[in-house]
């Protein structure tokens, strides 16, 4: 495909290996963090670490909206469709996700499809198909289990003033919506990062799809107050290799920047129309728990009072309680970039792509799924 | 799920869609969040909606330097072919 097949030909990736073996120095070591969950499945797809010299270390970001979700939050989705009998729609990804009980979406659908009177579970690709339902059975309550970063979160507003247009009242949303550089400022002020400086870190691959609608521009921030530079780059090989070359260039030169290597696609400023509509329906949330990084602070977003109506939250009068994840699992650690995959100890035993006991392990743009599919044979190859 | 494609625009229609083609196969999207879109142009899409368009000169621009930095680079290091394994999948 156009745009796609360009951006992955073998013998540019040579040109620009050679490009980052050559500017990399010698006497140094280089820690960039990759913020997103698409970038972590195209470097471990595509082999990129294989083209790194092995003073360039990437290390895997929270940038996965499936990884980061609490299990409190997947519970309420449950909850919904069982106590309150909704028409729950989620996208494919969290279905898997482990819940409270042994349960997940996937499981709690299963139990539930199938028996009258009671609610459902659906899975669809685009909210659009949620508010389809909703005005096709008006006797249903339709809610959509909104969840992603900057990317997923405009929709969800079309969708919510498109209900408001047709003034439904069966359709509501669960709105898990959170945002990028509340994450990377969380990451940036951690002990592991701040104090410890177990987490070496120089700069970050930034994602280009929510760039595309939030623009650079809030990434200054970081680059100005910690001295980090950002390259936002697209989700192709080559992307992430020229990101890698331009992370470098700005290290050896002692440069904090924020550049953009996406520049077919993203400007400083964004998509103006999408930003407004998102801050017409959407507000601040004080505080939000995600997985692995704990509360944060204006880090997720929830629907103003104007469109109370459509707050699957206020409808329903359903709360997020905290539970505690697995003990073994080290989601938290690998979601802050401090420990990897394979550090795990129950990783690709007990917990594997077919059966995943941690979020990171659901996604395919999760750290642990992406090592899983695609890393572990390169692991053993070494070793062996 | 962030995962979204660039696809190209080949029909508009009613209520802010459109028809995009991927690879071939006619799917439907929202415009919702886009502005002054035509047919023929390129939009990334994701979950259904076209989050913006896509610019063919800037493309073109970062292939063209992918092949220059590469290029310079082949020709000062004489083992720049090394160690590799590229592509995997
Ligand atoms: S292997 Fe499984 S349990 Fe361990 S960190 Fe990864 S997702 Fe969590």
């Amino acid at each position: 495909m156009r745009f796609i097949d360009e951006f992955r030909d073998g013998k540019l990736a040579t040109g620009l290996a050679a490009a980052i073996r050559q500017a990399a120095r010698d006497d140094r070591d280089y820690h960039f963090m990759e913020f997103c969950g698409g970038h972590t499945h195209a470097i471990a797809r595509y082999g990129v670490t294989d083209l790194l010299p092995p003073s360039v270390r990437l290390i895997h970001g929270p940038g996965c909206p499936v990884c980061v979700l609490p299990v409190g939050r997947i519970d309420m989705a449950i909850r919904l469709a069982r106590e309150a009998g909704v028409s729950l729609c989620s996208y494919g990804d969290p279905l898997r996700v482990p819940a409270s009980g042994g349960l997940s979406l996937l499981k709690a659908k299963a139990a539930l499809n199938g028996k009258s009177g009671g609610g459902e579970i659906r899975m669809l690709y685009s909210g659009a198909d949620a508010l389809a339902l909703a005005q096709q059975h008006p006797e249903r309550q339709v809610v959509f289990f909104a969840i992603g970063f900057e990317t997923t979160t405009p929709p969800t507003a079309v969708l919510i003033k498109q209900a408001q247009a047709l003034g439904l009242r069966n359709f509501s949303v669960l709105c898990c919506h959170v945002l990028t550089p509340s994450a990377i400022a969380s990451i940036l002020e951690s002990p592991e990062v701040r104090r410890w400086g177990t987490l070496p870190l120089d700069g970050f691959i930034g994602p280009a799809h929510v760039s595309t609608i939030i623009g650079t521009r809030p990434y200054e921030f970081f680059a100005d107050e910690y001295r980090k530079p950002v390259v936002i780059a697209g989700f192709e090989p080559l992307d992430v290799m020229q990101a890698i070359l331009m992370l470098i260039k700005q290290v050896n030169a002692g440069r904090a920047l924020v550049e953009n290597q996406f520049s077919r696609a993203v400007t400083r400023a964004g998509n103006r129309k999408a930003q407004q509509l998102v801050s017409e329906v959407f507000e601040l949330r004080r505080s939000f728990a995600w997985r692995g990084l704990g509360e944060l602070p204006y880090s997720a977003l929830r629907i103003r009072r104007e469109f109370a109506e459509f707050d699957a939250e206020r409808r329903f009068g359903v709360d997020y309680q905290a539970v505690e994840d697995h003990p073994a699992c080290e989601c938290g650690a690998v979601l802050r970039g401090v420990k990897r995959p394979q550090e795990c100890r129950i990783f690709g035993s007990v917990c594997t792509p077919e059966n995943p006991i941690g979020s990171c392990m659901v996604s395919s743009e999760g750290a642990c799924a992406a090592h899983y599919s695609f890393g572990r044979f390169a692991d053993l190859a070494v070793a062996s | 799920m962030c995962l979204a494609l660039p696809c190209r625009i080949v029909e508009l229609l009613p209520a802010e869609q459109a028809r995009i083609d991927v690879a071939g196969v006619g799917k439907e999207i929202s415009l919702a969040l886009v502005e002054d879109v035509a047919v023929g142009d390129y939009v990334i899409v994701h979950v259904g909606y076209a989050l913006t368009r896509l610019d063919p000169e800037e493309a073109e621009k970062t292939l063209a330097l992918f092949a220059e930095l590469g290029q310079a680079a082949l020709e000062t290091s004489p083992n720049g072919h090394d160690m590799l394994r590229y592509p995997r999948s």
